[in-house]
């Protein structure tokens, strides 16, 4: 009889599903967590584009002007938004984030010309201060929601669902509800903190339709207002929504973001940001107004290249989340401190993880100071050094953008086109609606 | 004797009407419009508004002290986001009444449809009759007193404020209540995920008879109950079950 261990593990109850398993079993809680889905999805990164060569010629890269202004709300608001380029930051809480940290993306849009949008939780002064353009959220928890606020608003987003969590509501876990973000959202301090999945004033699409109106009679039909939803049934979604009377659409596919929310829902629910994308485009044209009701897409936006995919496709504007605090930091190995970079995986130790693979948002001791209330550890993320990583970040997005718009040929990011693409799998070709390279073929056409 | 503006909804869209409110009411208040009399005595401005069949959205985001009335029954959002303002409708109203209201009073001198004073942070909601479902839903600082009963899930998540019902409560009463507290005259239904029924104090007493006067409503206050958290759903734990 042979001494050799067999190890033959099994695919549907593998290590992971047995850790999932037993510590259901031992605690009796599911697991939350921060970020956005981590399973292997189709992505823009499944597209390439059809740059120019004889049959097009391109823009001289560094001499010839590619536009990105982006003019956002054109519909029915008298006052649209004007930026200088389609990348927007998305909604992230005060609460979620630091103080510090919603300034220093105040002042990095505001330095590159594009919009911050509040979260969950109110607007801070820091945040209107720093911001030139700020959208601010209504959301169905409506904590620090007044009329003085909105008046204050360049823009309104109605949030109806998000990308990690489309149908779901949130949870603020009481380490990160201090003193401030209680009195903000009218709490006691140090309670788990949870959020609505619905509005608690209106539940249907007629119902959104007299809000949305009610919003814009508050605000004398000034400023545009977005619909925000998480990618489920897009095409339906997004023409209930320009029906209701939607500026701008807005679509977070299932990779985008959140500070805390089930890993069940994180993984389990919406469809893949490339896969909605193409979907809000067609319920657009359906309805005849692509171009006069402008789409955002978020949810797993990294990079310039990223954005011009998604500007092909159809999309007037991008909207980043994690990598906004990737690039401040999160999941660094370390942190600034008076002009010395201080390492910091102790403190992910202490977290169970390390630089690379924390998700740990929710539990408010981010070892870089990004998603904390604590003071100690929000010292470590500065307004004046976050906005300088967080300008150059985006300025690079916008560089890469226009790189790849002039060697399509086109002056002006908006140029961008379906045609100028091509996918690489089948599952992108049949999501994106463009054709396999090297083919004619959009799978399902 | 009072000078009163009337504002006729034959004549006159939502956004005018609204425009009007917003932008040239309040400098009436500061104007000659008003007597010598008039401004020493703290008199308001007085709007009438006529012909609302049932329109939405009407005196919504008002941010100046003004007496307005709303002759007739009205939609949804009516008073949404006030602040300051006393409105009066003289009727029904639709869906969200006084949603998200700062200050001032609003009251309907007949039923309320659901979700009445939803997340409303300050002021005063009286309902003279009935109020639908989730009454005072997400309340976070108004007070609010029905005249009549109240439907199911009121007063759902309400953090802070106060519901007075001085008839019956339907089911799921303060379901998963944050620090709002509540008063029923009548009978309850059933009480929601972590509300309970506590006994009522002086303090209590003197909270529904102070809000019964400002509503102008004659119950004796000692006949109230007191509904208020357990708090046992503050902290995430296992053993809250299919509350969370």
């Amino acid at each position: 009889m042979s001494d050799q261990i067999h190890r033959e593990e099994s695919f549907t109850f593998d290590r992971h599903v047995l850790d999932y398993i037993q510590q259901a079993a031992e605690h009796g809680l599911y697991d939350i967590r921060g970020l956005g889905a981590k399973r292997k999805l189709p992505t823009f990164d499944d597209l390439v584009f059809l740059t120019a060569s004889a049959s097009r010629y391109p823009l001289e890269g560094y001499r010839e002007k590619c536009v990105s202004k982006t003019v956002l709300g054109t519909r029915f608001a008298k006052k649209p938004i004007e930026l200088e380029t389609p990348v927007t930051i998305a909604g992230m809480s005060f609460g979620s984030l630091s103080a510090s940290v919603k300034e220093a993306l105040g002042r990095a849009a505001t330095e590159v010309g594009t919009s911050t949008t509040t979260g969950d939780g109110g607007m801070t002064p820091e945040e209107r201060q720093s911001s030139k353009t700020l959208v601010y959220q209504c959301l169905p928890s409506r904590y620090g929601f007044n009329p003085d606020d909105l008046r204050k608003a360049n823009a309104i987003e109605l949030v109806i669902g998000q990308g990690a969590k489309p149908g779901g509501g949130g949870m603020l876990l009481g380490q990160k509800v201090s003193e401030r973000v209680a009195g903000m959202r009218t709490l006691p301090a140090g309670i788990d903190q949870r959020s609505a999945c619905r509005h608690p004033d209106w539940t249907g699409p007629d119902d959104l339709t007299i809000k949305i109106n009610e919003l814009r009679e508050i605000t004398d039909w000034q400023v545009p207002i977005y619909v925000k939803m998480g990618a489920t049934r897009v095409r339906e979604d997004v023409k209930l929504a320009v029906k209701a009377g939607a500026d701008v659409v807005v679509i977070d596919g299932m990779q985008g973001g959140t500070a805390a929310t089930q890993q069940c829902f994180i993984e389990h629910a919406g469809i893949p940001t490339l896969a909605a994308l193409p979907l809000a485009v067609q319920a657009l044209e359906e309805m005849d107004v692509f171009g006069t009701v402008q789409l955002i897409i978020s949810g797993g936006i990294r990079s310039g290249a990223d954005v011009a995919k998604a500007l092909a496709l159809g999309a007037d504007a991008v909207a980043i989340g994690q990598a906004v605090l990737m690039a401040l930091g999160c999941n660094s190995s370390t942190y600034s401190h008076d002009g010395q970079r201080i390492d910091a995986t102790d403190d992910y130790a202490k977290l169970n993880t390390a630089p690379g693979y924390c998700h740990h948002c929710h539990t408010g001791r981010c070892p870089v100071g990004i998603t904390t209330q604590a003071p100690e550890l929000e010292t470590r993320m500065t307004p004046e050094w976050g906005a300088k990583r967080l300008k150059n970040y985006l300025q690079v997005l916008t560089m890469e953008l226009t790189t790849l718009a002039r060697a399509c040929g086109k002056s002006n990011v908006h140029h961008l086109e379906r045609e100028d693409l091509v996918a690489l799998t089948i599952e992108a070709a049949a999501m994106a609606k463009v054709p396999l390279a090297g083919t004619n073929w959009i799978p399902g056409q | 004797m009072d000078r009163v503006i009337e504002l006729d909804l034959t004549r006159l869209t939502v956004r005018e009407l609204n425009h009007y409110l917003h932008h040239e009411l309040p400098l009436v208040g500061q104007a000659s419009s008003l007597s010598a009399p008039q401004r020493q005595a703290g008199s308001l401005p007085h709007v009438q508004i006529l012909n609302p069949n049932g329109m939405h959205n009407l005196a919504v985001g008002l941010d100046a002290p003004a007496d307005i009335d709303i002759l007739g029954h009205a939609g949804y959002f009516i008073a949404g986001m006030n602040k300051r303002a006393n409105v009066t409708v003289h009727g029904n109203v639709g869906w969200s009444v006084a949603e998200n209201i700062m200050s001032g009073t609003v009251r309907v001198k007949g039923c309320a449809s659901e979700c009445a004073g939803a997340s409303a942070h300050g002021g005063l909601l009286v309902i003279e009759e009935d109020a639908s479902s989730r009454c005072g839903i997400s309340l976070k600082g108004c007070d609010i007193v029905v005249g009549g009963s109240v439907g199911h899930m009121s007063a759902f998540m309400a953090q802070a404020g106060t519901l007075v019902v001085c008839g019956d409560a339907g089911s799921s009463l303060g379901d998963s209540l944050y620090e709002a507290t509540i008063y029923v005259g009548g009978k309850i239904h059933s009480l929601g995920a972590d509300a309970q029924e506590e006994p009522m104090t002086a303090a209590d007493v003197a909270r529904v008879s102070d809000l019964l006067t400002k509503s102008g409503i004659a119950r004796d206050p000692k006949s109230f109950k007191r509904v208020a958290s357990k708090r046992s759903l503050y902290h995430w734990h296992s053993d809250a079950g299919q509350e969370y």
